[in-house]
């Protein structure tokens, strides 16, 4: 099924995503509209143009692909499902996120992956292709953050504050650059294969969508940041 | 009655755009930059909408045109008769609007080209500098006149602004019978005070306009330091201050652009220690000279001014800007959509790291 989005308002918008007795949607120059996929189950969505801010929101058992650039808070507290972006993503993506999988061909904004968490096979990912802005990964708390830093020469492709008040998960970084702007509380490693292991699916996926070379992608290092041994937080968050 | 900033607090976002041609081409229409903010309805809640156009009075390019809120006849008399002492009136009428029913309680709305008769100011007051002159005029009127509101003061630039979601405010205004070669436009969402009418953005002090979306933490700071130079915050809301800021440090201090963003969204410390030494000791002077005019909590703004426009976001970038280019035009707003609704192929679209400021500068060379 086809949907125009046009000067719709957002509500109109996903009244209709969700009336629809297709599986596979399409919608059609889409203008800002927020919420897009919200409380929709079980289909399968393709967007053409700019989605509104919070795309993907509670996301649960719906996947997303989307032609354009994404604005902030795409995937906020999403439960499962696959977000596909062939373009940017904004500031805050995967906010609170708790499940399922976004994978950004170009850059993502400020805050990537703020406050992800993770629960037994509740394993959320975020993927970035090339570089992010300052704090990627605040006050994680769990699940798996990769940036490849296509395009990147020289440069570890996160800003500052990397990892502030992260206390769970791992990330997982391209560069040729060792990070110099890491919260104090997070170690980062040089990665060995066998280290880089619980990322490779990840990597598979992003050159699979966006027609990627693995070789060149592994020909870079990669660094592995975790919260370190002595996490300073974890008698806060979990009592035992 | 309707409270005023200061006498209620509303807790709650709002909307910024700004359109400029690089070579100064007077040729975007009004109607676009109302079509931008109007895909971000749901950023505003109807208490305030405004525009900032620049260009729009080729006629009376070296006339000030002050644009005035009138209560009623009494305070337009008195400041009628008050303009009348110091300026000859080029040319005077109501702005023309149109009806528009979700625009209410529009006060008596005025235009005035004005020239300065600097006999008679020199004579009354000796030697002043003519942009002083038009400041001081200003917050006469505006803290001296009951019901009389001078909201913008520029050369061939004009802010209009109401209560009201922006497309409506738009719409009211008629812009679609101005072209501009610079736009500016803010929806409101007033964090913690009413919307009242001269409570709109843009605030504008001669060609200085500035449209904002933030929350200011620093405010008492910020008006503290800025009183101090013959500066009055009447409205008690934290986007005035941002204008006299502004004012002050171009142009009463001489600062560039590039200065005035390093001062209001200073890099931290440690960020000035990694620096290589001469930067730092820049960075350094600036903090230290101004620090009373950091501006904490976040915020993106827009300056509009004579031949140009700066964009700026805290140093946290804890509001959303984006900007991209098409042609000779800049486009720069809180979100891409709003870019795209009226510049669709728009290329370049690029979000500016938090206290990297975006100056547009006009250029008419090869004109």
């Amino acid at each position: 099924m086809i949907i125009e989005a046009g000067k719709k308002y957002y509500t109109e918008l996903n009244r209709e995503i969700k009336a629809a007795e297709d599986r596979e949607i399409t919608i059609k120059g889409v203008l800002g509209q927020r919420y897009i996929g919200t409380g929709v189950k079980n289909k399968d969505i393709t967007v053409y143009g700019t989605p509104g801010n919070a795309m993907g929101a509670y996301l649960s058992g719906t996947n997303i692909t989307v032609y354009g650039n994404v604005q902030d808070a795409v995937g906020d507290t999403m439960d499962n499902g696959d977000i596909v972006v062939y373009g940017n993503g904004g500031d805050t993506l995967g906010y609170g996120m708790r499940g399922g999988s976004i994978y950004i061909r170009d850059n993502g904004g400020y805050r990537v992956g703020i406050h992800m968490k993770a629960y037994m096979e509740h394993q959320p990912v975020v993927v970035i292709g090339g570089k992010v802005g300052s704090f990627l990964g605040e006050y994680q708390a769990g699940g798996t953050i990769v940036v490849l830093g296509l395009g990147v020469d020289g440069a570890f492709p996160a800003g500052g504050y990397c990892g502030t008040g992260m206390h769970g998960g791992a990330m997982y970084i391209r560069s040729d650059v060792p990070p110099t702007e890491l919260a104090p509380q997070v170690v980062a490693e040089l990665c060995t294969p066998a280290m880089l292991e619980p990322a490779m699916a990840c990597i598979e996926n992003y050159c699979h969508y966006f027609d990627a070379g693995i070789k060149e992608i592994l020909a870079k290092p990669f660094y592995k940041l975790t919260p370190g041994a002595n996490n300073p937080y974890n008698d806060l968050y979990t009592a035992y | 009655m309707l409270k005023k900033e200061g006498q209620i607090r509303i807790p709650s976002g709002c909307a910024i755009s700004g359109i400029i041609h690089k070579k100064g081409k007077p040729v975007i229409n009004g109607s676009q930059i109302v079509d931008s903010i109007a895909v971000m309805h749901d950023r505003s809640n109807g208490l305030g909408g405004g525009f900032a156009g620049y260009g729009i009075y080729p006629e009376y390019a070296d006339s000030y045109a002050f644009h005035v809120f009138y209560d009623d006849f009494k305070a337009r008399q008195e400041t009628e008769r008050y303009l009348d002492k110091y300026f000859d009136v080029v040319n005077l009428s109501r702005i023309p609007v149109r009806k528009n029913k979700n625009i209410k309680d529009e006060p008596l709305i005025w235009r005035y080209f004005v020239d300065p008769i600097f006999t008679k100011i020199q004579e009354e007051k000796g030697e002043i500098d003519e942009e002083k002159f038009i400041v001081d005029t200003v917050f006469y009127i505006n803290t001296y006149i009951d019901g009389a509101y001078i909201f913008s003061s520029g050369k061939n630039m004009g802010v209009f602004k109401a209560v009201g979601f922006p497309e409506d405010v738009g719409d009211f205004y008629k812009l679609e019978e101005y072209d501009g070669y610079c736009w500016t436009a803010h929806g409101r969402y007033p964090t913690n005070t009413p919307g009242w009418w001269g409570g709109a953005h843009p605030f504008a002090l001669l060609d200085y306009s500035i449209v904002h979306n933030g929350e200011i933490s620093s405010y008492d700071a910020n008006r503290r330091f800025i009183e101090m130079f013959d500066y009055k915050c009447t409205l008690l809301t934290d986007t005035e201050v941002i204008t006299y800021i502004i004012d002050f440090l171009n142009r009463k201090q001489g600062f560039d652009f590039e200065d005035i963003a390093s001062i209001i969204a200073a890099p931290f410390w440690e960020e000035i220690e990694k620096m290589q030494p001469e930067r730092a000791r820049r960075f350094k002077t600036l903090r230290n000279a101004f620090a009373s005019l950091l501006i904490t909590g976040p915020f993106s703004i827009m300056c509009g001014f004579t031949d140009g426009l700066m964009a700026l976001n805290d140093r946290l970038k804890l509001r959303s800007m984006v900007a991209g280019e098409k042609d000779d035009v800049v486009y720069i707003a809180s979100e891409e959509s709003a870019i795209r609704a009226v510049c669709p192929d728009v290329g370049n679209i690029w979000a500016p790291k938090g206290g990297e400021p975006i100056i547009v500068r006009v250029n008419r060379e090869g004109e």
